[in-house]
């Protein structure tokens, strides 16, 4: 590079080269107005109908410029994770650093190529601005800097968990699902935005933001004491919960949700269970109250209320008709999902709480609901849905054909089942999943070979069970066939079962949305089997409750009717679970909880008038 | 009668006086002061008063996620915002181990010397219109925005580009860039002359600045003076070479020094820099598209981010010396410490404070400008 001559004077005429710039185009020249670049982070524009007002971009903001703001005409579905929130912006402290836009987890927002705002004086507050699909000036601007692939800040893939492979999981009723390393739970944990929808999902409302991040942290005893803030089947859920929460999960939008049931199975099993009782029991403080409560049923909803009102004071009596408490999950879940020592486990720390359980006590002709009446300040009744439906199509009371809740019941006592080569499977839920996963390990280890069909009415775009259940169940060589309607079990000349003869579905609901299956009569397929199971729902055995009583009781087509806190039409007389609510484990959970509160309030009504 | 513990009170001589100079003040940039002692128009002594543009950067840091901070840094500096935010994003990389993709190393060196150009572009324009040369400062601006249009396209924002992320940038290169930074550099050369004409050899800049606030290079080191500054007295010292980051030990630059340690020496080394970096920039621009891959390394979800437990002294080589950033980590997921080392607080402190005594009034503005020390980045 040429050192610059100071000391060279140059022409006397070099002044002159200064004309030079008469003919050049000036250097500051005003430029004609050209818009923003393509990737210009000028103000908000927010997609409404994609933004699901998580709020994510407001804890992003280094600047806290930015505001949820309720709106009230938008829709609000917790279940499907959309709050009618949207972000409001406040441009006195904006830095249009655009961190909002990259963490975005439904892709709604993105900055504009608008240069300009103008407040107005009639507005001067206008430095508030809630952006929408039209920006902040009611007329559009392209956007400009915008979610891209490179810049997204969001994990969109969950951790890998570690699970039986199929031909390994056949051979018993080992669990399948090994669960997470501990550095996997913390990342899969760090992944978590803290939105929240998950808990408005929930029905029980777990605190899943809060223990989500305890594990982040890695203090699995806090997380423990999170998530027994909501729900005393702890390790129930942690397995075999319907996760209402990641159908909610906001990563869920643009990449896979959390794993928040297999956190939450995380956090339970790195804490001993010992270590849990002592966690639960600590912060239990009420003096006995003197009142006295009857559950009738020790599933989760039964227990569930158990465990609340233990820990209210009052002296609660579970009563349980089968050998062992724990209802469905106990005697309805297959243990490759769910083990016993975990179900144990949670009822453990339920008992804890000073719940009695008293096991092989049936309600009916010894101890009647009458007597319960009598004995207690106030009854649940919280026995579920524990009997099959019948198709009652033609053949259907053959002795060969089982509905699946009793054989999955049977299985789960112990007793040696002893299935045939070939079994068809009536009914395309989670039930009927299980009970072909059932059977297919227990063919396995009597035949070596699996034939099980399953035909459910559904097509596979609307299938009633889980798709992991459904993958699974493939996996392990259960046939699974869709839209095929059962028509009649045929039955052989000497008596024995032949098989199920099915028809093609067309539609499944009629214009109404009813359930009003429609076939066609020319698409008809035998399937050979010597068992037929059906597993198309379950009812309860409500003949525990006599003839009075149920006279006295009001009935919503063959349910019983509850209101919002699950009281019944008698007054000493709550009912919660899946008999009121249908099936489901953290429904179930969530009702107990109502049912507990309702009847601890009551109770103490009764004692402040009494006394 | 006096009582016994009474003490005249020490009044200057009556032949000095005192004259606030800034905070507001054409001369000098940003909102800064000095507090000079006259005799006649001669400096006798002077004092720095800096503190009007504080806003607790550092401890606002402590306050942020990780990630946050780098919304923030830029504003440390605001005419050479570029180097805040790599500088920044090296500290945290480096206590996490992250390895940065080679493609966004070499973007971001396109990015610093950009910078520097437009710094050093600022820098002249702001150095001549302290000497009355109005024009060249316009010029000066005007080039620097097109500089920042670059910017803008590339990054999204003319100044503030918030650009680089630990474990890299935020985005790929727009279709065509480099193409248009090839332009861009090329109309730059293009008046590189006009420089020359108007500015460098203006004998109304020269003589002004020549034999003004020079410093030797004892003394530059003793005062901890880097950057052009330094290399204005003679030694070759640059972080890009002397403690190489990124890809500076892949390219091929000069090391720009001048003899004299006065203002003229201290513009002539700036005006070598712009002409040293646009070397750089064509050499990105040639080797830059065979660079594939990708452009981050992954982070974790920046809500959820514990940095390990740490500290680092990260440098770098700015358009104004040696920037670093001290970091220390607990573990958690803010900064428990950040300390920015920026040159400009060496240079407008105890350098400005030294080399103003003995000049006139009207130099002081001259050999602030001369240091290129940037008040913001003082006073964070």
């Amino acid at each position: 590079m040429a050192k610059i001559r100071h000391d060279d004077r140059g022409s006397l005429l070099a002044p002159l080269k200064a004309l030079g710039f008469f003919t050049r185009a000036p250097v500051t020249e005003t430029l004609a107005p050209r818009p923003a670049s393509l990737n210009y982070r000028g103000f908000h524009v927010n997609d409404w109908s994609q933004c699901i007002g998580c709020g994510t971009c407001q804890r992003i903001c280094d600047n806290a410029a930015i505001t949820m703001v309720t709106i009230p005409s938008l829709p609000q579905d917790p279940a499907r994770g959309i709050r009618n929130q949207r972000p409001a912006i406040d441009y006195g402290r904006c830095c249009w650093c655009g961190l909002c836009v990259d963490i975005c987890p439904s892709g709604s927002i993105a900055l504009t190529r608008e240069y300009i705002h103008i407040c107005r004086e009639s507005e001067l507050d206008s430095y508030f601005v809630l952006p929408d699909p039209n920006g902040i000036h009611g007329q559009p601007f392209p956007a400009g800097w915008a979610k891209s692939e490179v810049s997204e800040l969001i994990d969109p893939a969950r951790q890998p968990m570690k699970e039986l492979p199929a031909p390994t999981r056949i051979q018993g009723f080992d669990e399948i699902v090994q669960g997470y390393e501990p550095q996997q739970a913390i990342d899969e944990a760090a992944r978590c935005v803290q939105c929240g929808l998950c808990h408005e999902a929930c029905p029980t409302h777990m605190h899943a933001p809060e223990y989500i991040r305890a594990i982040w942290r890695g203090d699995a005893e806090e997380a423990v004491r999170q998530i027994y803030r909501t729900n005393p089947f702890a390790h129930v859920c942690g397995r075999v919960c319907t996760h209402r929460c990641e159908q909610a999960c906001s990563i869920g939008n643009r990449g896979e949700p959390l794993a928040i049931r297999w956190l939450k199975r995380h956090a339970m099993d790195s804490v001993p269970d010992e270590r849990v009782r002592e966690l639960v029991t600590q912060d239990s403080v009420a003096a006995p109250s003197g009142r006295r409560v009857a559950i009738v049923g020790s599933g989760p909803a039964g227990l569930t209320a158990a465990f609340d009102l233990a820990r209210h004071g009052h002296a609660v009596t579970v009563y349980e008709a089968l050998a062992r408490p724990g209802g469905m999950p106990r005697y309805g879940i297959p243990a490759y999902r769910l083990p016993d020592d975990r179900l144990d486990a949670d009822i453990a720390v339920i008992e804890a709480q000073g719940v009695e359980i008293r096991c092989n006590t049936p309600i009916g002709a010894e101890l009647t609901m009458e007597t319960l009446r009598q004995q207690y300040d106030a009854v649940v009744l919280a026995i579920g849905l524990q009997l099959g439906r019948s198709t009652r199509i033609p053949g259907s009371g053959h002795r060969d054909v089982h509905t699946a809740v009793e054989l999955l019941r049977r299985i789960r006592e112990g007793e040696a089942l002893a299935p045939p080569k070939r079994v068809v499977i009536i009914g395309g839920g989670n039930v009927a999943m299980d009970i072909a996963r059932s059977l297919a390990r227990l063919q396995m280890r009597r035949h070596g070979a699996i034939d099980i069909t399953v035909c459910a009415l559904e097509d596979f775009d609307h299938f009633p069970a889980d798709p992991t259940e459904l993958k699974e169940a493939r996996e392990e060589g259960v046939r699974v066939l869709a839209s095929r309607g059962p028509k009649e079990i045929v039955i052989d000349a000497d008596g024995g079962l032949g098989g199920l003869k099915t028809l093609g579905v067309t539609s499944v609901f009629d214009e109404q949305g009813r359930f009003a299956p429609r076939y066609n009569h020319e698409d008809e397929q035998l399937h050979e089997a010597a068992w037929v199971v059906e597993a198309i729902g379950q009812i309860s055995d409500i003949s525990i409750l006599g003839d009075s009583l149920s006279e006295r009781l009001e009935w919503d087509r063959g349910r019983l009717r509850v209101d919002e806190n699950g009281r019944t039409a008698e007054p000493w007389l709550w009912s919660a679970g899946d008999m009121v609510r249908g099936p489901d484990v953290v429904h179930a959970v969530a009702d107990g909880h109502r049912v507990a509160a309702s009847i601890h309030q009551a109770l103490q009504q009764h004692t402040e008038a009494g006394s | 009668m006096r009582p016994e513990n009474y003490q005249a009170r020490a009044h200057p001589p009556s032949h000095e006086y005192e004259l606030n100079f800034g905070p507001n003040h054409p001369g000098i940039e940003g909102n800064y002061a000095l507090r000079v002692r006259l005799h006649g128009d001669r400096v006798v002594a002077a004092r720095a008063e800096g503190g009007y543009l504080h806003r607790g950067f550092e401890k606002l840091m402590e306050g942020r996620l990780w990630i946050q901070n780098i919304a923030l840094v830029p504003r440390i500096c605001v005419p050479d915002p570029s180097p805040m935010e790599v500088c920044y994003a090296l500290s945290v990389e480096a206590l996490c181990g992250i390895e940065v993709p080679p493609r966004a190393q070499w973007i971001r060196v396109m990015q610093l010397e950009m910078s520097r150009i437009a710094a050093h572009l600022f820098t002249f324009g702001g150095h001549a219109a302290t000497t009355g040369l109005y024009t060249n400062m316009f010029w000066g601006v005007a080039d620097r925005d097109r500089v920042l249009d670059r910017f803008e396209e590339l990054t999204g924002g003319r100044v503030y580009s918030i650009f680089n992320l630990p474990g890299g940038v935020r985005r790929d290169l727009p279709d065509g860039f480099l193409e248009r930074l090839s332009g861009l550099l090329d109309y730059l050369e293009s008046r590189l002359e006009d420089y020359d004409e108007l500015f460098f050899r203006n004998r109304v800049f020269v003589r002004r600045a020549r034999g003004v606030g020079v410093m030797s290079q004892q003394q530059a080191l003793e005062w901890g003076v880097t950057g052009p500054n330094l290399r204005a007295t003679g030694l070759a010292f640059d972080v890009r070479r002397d403690d190489p980051y990124l890809v500076y030990d892949q390219l091929d630059f000069d090391i720009v020094t001048e003899e004299a340690g006065d203002a003229l020496a201290r513009n002539l080394v700036r005006r070598g820099e712009l002409r040293q970096s646009i070397r750089i920039l064509r050499q990105v621009i040639e080797r830059l598209p065979a660079i594939d891959g990708p452009v981050r390394a992954p982070i974790p979800n920046p809500l959820a981010w514990r940095v390990p437990a740490g500290e680092t002294y990260t440098r770098i080589e700015s358009s104004k010396g040696e920037l670093a950033y001290y970091v220390v980590s607990t573990g958690g997921e803010k900064p428990y410490r950040v300390h920015v080392r920026g040159p400009s607080s060496m240079h407008a402190v105890q350098v400005l404070e030294r080399l103003v005594v003995g000049s006139r009034l009207e130099d002081i503005a001259q050999i602030m400008f001369s240091l290129d020390a940037c008040p913001p980045e003082v006073d964070r």
